[in-house]
């Protein structure tokens, strides 16, 4: 089992030198229950790494101590996570999520903003932006997410009024305006209809160019298109973290092969 | 660094701020406390406990006793919760017990349109027709067969005790039924439904939840009592305004609110004007101590059924 | 022994149809006087109505007609003052209950919030006539929306706190998640967010502060003429009602009908406002 963590050696040459996230023997509580033991994973820079997972394995709880967003719900963690060599719980969670933005399962725009506010929501309360600056970086997020030539003339309407799907991109070009480093997508496409599916799948392979991005999906033919590297949680822990054409093909573990051909869970 | 700190601070600065402000909110009682015990210092030094017990009111020889309206205002709020209580409970089960759901709300509704009239508004009701119902119709009839009982003495002004009571239960009804109504509300479906299939009628069923909300229901009932005990207006334009103690419903009266109402804008000497302090004092503190005893039952009532 | 069961069985019977029908109608009595309140003020109150009624003011002791329209300048004064001191109390306080009133503190202040709504509004007048009528020398205005903001107070940080808890959590997430500071996510996006909730909370507290006479009667008095000044003693719709229903000119009872007509029509307004706003509210909240 203890194995199992540690890295095939193809990938760790690369990986000393390109490390975006590291986690070290993470463990998270809600109240008493563990919902993560030992998890130790690292993330590649400009790599897409899908968590995968029967629900309640803890792959939403993991992603969310990677921006310390778990504190918000009332969880607690110890062990160490590194981003960029340094410890995310030295600096202020403020700080933090800007470099770590995130993206939820369901399309949660700002009801009270427009579209264009919306975007503009995260530069404007973080006091980050001149004035002629926040029109450019809304249209750049936007086009990032591949929203802006729908939206371009409706920039005034409220965030609510346009589809699941654009509110979805929407969501993520909110996330992208504040410039993050590592972007966390929780079941992004869960809520969606296939065509707005494809459509956010292609933007994940786009915006691999510029971002670090962690997807968790329960969808895995989802993960196996879009990821490099996929790891499969099962009861709060990490059974196997691989190339993802290796877990999909070749697992070593028995039970990630039960669960990736549909034989649990 | 120095951004992370202000966001940080920002946090504890606007935490603290409305955590003054939620302070100040709690902080309000003990200031109301304080102000009237201070404002009344005058008439709790002089007269002391006397002041409950003696029914001088003499604005002219400065004498101030507050006894013929501490009698008031518990004669007709007990009168008021005779009437009233029956009927709330009666809402109550009609409400959580027996009304289907589409008829639930809007009966619901109605009632508490009832308590958002204002007490003026029942005070005009009382003067122009209750007040004259009474002296035309009820008192007179009352006085015929029963005017051998001390209670219904006396001569039908309409102004009086009784109309006193008769307003203050029409007002107290909608607070009673709808706390009584959550309060059924909080107790489990299951309560009922093991009652109705060991074959138990609908009644029986509801005889065993109306014992389960026992406590819940008496602190309905204190709520309602602390609402009538310091309700002034209506009470003031229909209770007569006269300060004597009498056994009779149909004698005019007057209470604690009422005689604050009437006579604190003239009070001319500084010994009546902590007097009328004074008794605004004994109001605050019996309806602070019926308004803590009843939430507490409440509260803990509610709390009792959600954590089962 | 059959027979006895079966007597038995219908007294049980019986029983449950008399305790039904009781309940039934004490829905009906304690429904009726609801009617022939709002019926009698109706019909008085319509007749007593027009446009003088509005603009014009009382006419001198004995002549008949006039208006009342300092009393409804004073009352809008009035409620304003009230909404001015009570209003930044309630909302702060609100805030403060729902975002970090899950501790005893919190607990205490909510419990003391509710006792605070039980005390007799006539106590509250008397409160403010020693906190701003006494070092004053004066009655004015300003006693009187004191008074005011006292009693909207539990009311407005009750509804601002429940209001709060109704955003669904996933919009702080949101602003939590792309590096807003939480105090700037409460007060930007769910204090906006939960914007029509309270405001139609806070009507509910106004329209109730509307309604008061008690705690006006020895702070903002009353005066026959036309006032601005929040120093000076002050008209209200409410002690003008008591005043014109206590006199013996059948034309001031008249108009003490119109007067109780407009508050009542108002606050009715803002009741149902509140229950159809709050009402989709909720079902929002279960989706």
């Amino acid at each position: 089992m203890i194995e199992t963590l540690q890295m095939p050696s193809i990938l760790s040459e690369s990986f000393e030198t390109d490390t975006k996230l590291e986690t070290k023997n993470v463990n998270a509580f809600f109240g008493k229950t563990q919902a993560l033991r030992n998890v130790s994973l690292r993330i590649q820079k400009n790599h897409v790494v899908a968590i995968i997972g029967p629900s309640g394995c803890g792959k939403s709880t993991f992603l969310r101590c990677l921006n310390r967003m778990h504190e918000v719900a009332g969880g607690s963690m110890n062990g160490t996570i590194l981003l960029d060599g340094e410890d995310i719980h030295e600096n202020d969670p403020v700080n933090l999520r800007r470099r770590v933005g995130m993206v939820f399962q369901k399309p949660n725009p700002f009801p009270t903003m427009s579209i264009f506010d919306n975007v503009a929501a995260g530069i404007r309360l973080n006091g980050m932006a001149r004035k002629n600056h926040i029109a450019e970086t809304v249209e750049r997020s936007l086009q990032q997410a591949a929203l802006w030539n729908e939206v371009k003339d409706s920039l005034s309407k409220s965030g609510m009024s346009i589809s699941g799907g654009q509110q979805q991109r929407l969501c993520i070009a909110r996330a992208l305006a504040v410039n993050p480093e590592v972007l966390l997508m929780d079941e992004p496409a869960s809520a969606l209809d296939p065509i707005s599916t494809a459509k956010i799948e292609e933007l994940i392979y786009e915006l691999k160019k510029d971002y670090t991005i962690v997807i968790v999906t329960h969808n895995m033919q989802q993960a196996a298109r879009v990821s490099d590297e996929t790891a499969f949680f099962y009861l709060g822990e990490i059974i196997e973290f691989d190339n993802t054409k290796k877990i999909f093909t070749a697992p070593s573990i028995k039970q990630t092969e039960d669960y990736v051909t549909g034989r649990f869970g | 660094m120095n951004k992370m700190k202000l966001s940080i601070t920002g946090d504890k600065v606007f935490k603290n701020t409305t955590m003054l402000f939620a302070f100040f909110v709690f902080a309000l009682v003990f200031l109301m406390a304080y102000e009237m015990v201070r404002g009344s210092e005058l008439s709790l030094r002089h007269f002391g406990w006397k002041f409950l017990t003696t029914t001088t009111w003499d604005p002219v020889a400065d004498e101030y006793g507050a006894l013929p309206f501490i009698f008031g205002t518990l004669a007709s709020s007990l009168l008021a919760l005779v009437i009233a209580l029956p009927l709330s409970i009666g809402v109550a089960i009609f409400l959580s017990e027996l009304a289907p759901r589409w008829l639930e709300r809007p009966v619901s509704f109605l009632v508490e349109l009832l308590a958002a009239i204002p007490s003026i508004v029942y005070g005009l009701w009382g003067i122009f027709v209750l007040v004259p119902w009474l002296r035309n119709s009820v008192e007179p009839g009352l006085i015929k067969s029963f005017g051998y009982l001390p209670l219904f003495k006396g001569v039908p002004y309409g102004f009086g005790m009784l109309a006193a009571g008769i307003i203050l239960a029409i007002m107290i009804i909608p607070i009673i039924s709808s706390i009584s109504r959550d309060v059924l509300q909080a107790i489990p479906k299951t309560q009922r439904e093991a009652a109705l299939a060991l074959g138990a009628t609908k009644w029986e069923s509801t005889k065993i939840v109306l014992a389960d909300g026992k406590s819940g229901l008496l602190g309905a009932t204190l709520l309602g009592l602390g609402r009538a005990v310091g309700e002034t207006m209506a009470v003031t334009m229909v209770i007569g305004n006269r300060s004597e103690i009498s056994a009779s419903l149909l004698d005019p009266g007057h209470s604690m609110a009422s005689v604050i109402a009437n006579e604190f804008a003239e009070a001319t000497t500084d010994m009546y004007t902590s007097s009328l302090i004074e008794i605004a004092l004994i109001l605050f503190a019996v309806t602070i101590i019926l308004n803590v005893i009843a939430r507490l039952i409440v509260w803990s009532m509610t709390k009792k059924f959600k954590t089962t | 022994m059959k027979n006895r069961e079966f007597r038995n069985h219908h007294w049980r019977k019986s029983k449950n149809t008399i305790m039904t029908t009781l309940s039934i109608l004490s829905v009906l009595i304690a429904v009726i006087p609801l009617f022939l309140i709002f019926f009698y003020t109706l019909a008085q109150g319509i007749s007593a109505l027009n446009i003088d009624f509005f603009i014009h003011m009382p006419k001198p002791v004995g002549e008949n007609g006039g208006g009342m329209a300092n009393a409804l300048m004073g009352t809008a004064i009035l409620i304003g003052l009230g909404c001015l001191f009570g209003l930044p109390i309630s909302i702060f306080a609100g805030i403060y209950l729902a975002e970090y009133g899950n501790n005893a503190f919190g607990q205490t202040v909510r419990f003391f919030t509710d006792v605070l709504s039980g005390v007799p509004s006539i106590v509250v007048g008397v409160v403010a006539y020693i906190l701003v009528v006494i070092p004053m020398k004066q009655f004015s205005a300003l006693a009187g929306g004191v008074a005011l903001a006292i009693l909207m107070i539990p009311t407005a940080t009750r509804t601002t706190e429940e209001m709060i808890k109704l955003v669904p959590p996933s919009y702080r997430e949101a602003a939590l998640a792309i590096g807003i500071p939480q105090w700037k996510a409460t007060l930007r996006i769910i204090l906006p967010t939960a914007l029509k909730g309270i405001t139609t909370g806070i009507l509910l507290a106004i329209a109730r502060a509307a309604g008061e006479t008690a705690p006006l009667l020895f702070t903002a008095l009353g005066n026959r003429f036309w006032s601005t000044n929040i120093y000076h003693p002050m008209a209200s719709l409410t002690v003008f009602i008591y005043d014109y229903a206590k006199a013996p000119f059948d034309d001031w009872n008249r108009q003490a009908w119109g007067a109780a007509f407009v508050l009542i029509v108002l606050i009715f307004i803002v009741n149902i406002t509140f229950r159809y706003v709050t009402r989709g509210r909720y079902a929002d909240n279960q989706n």
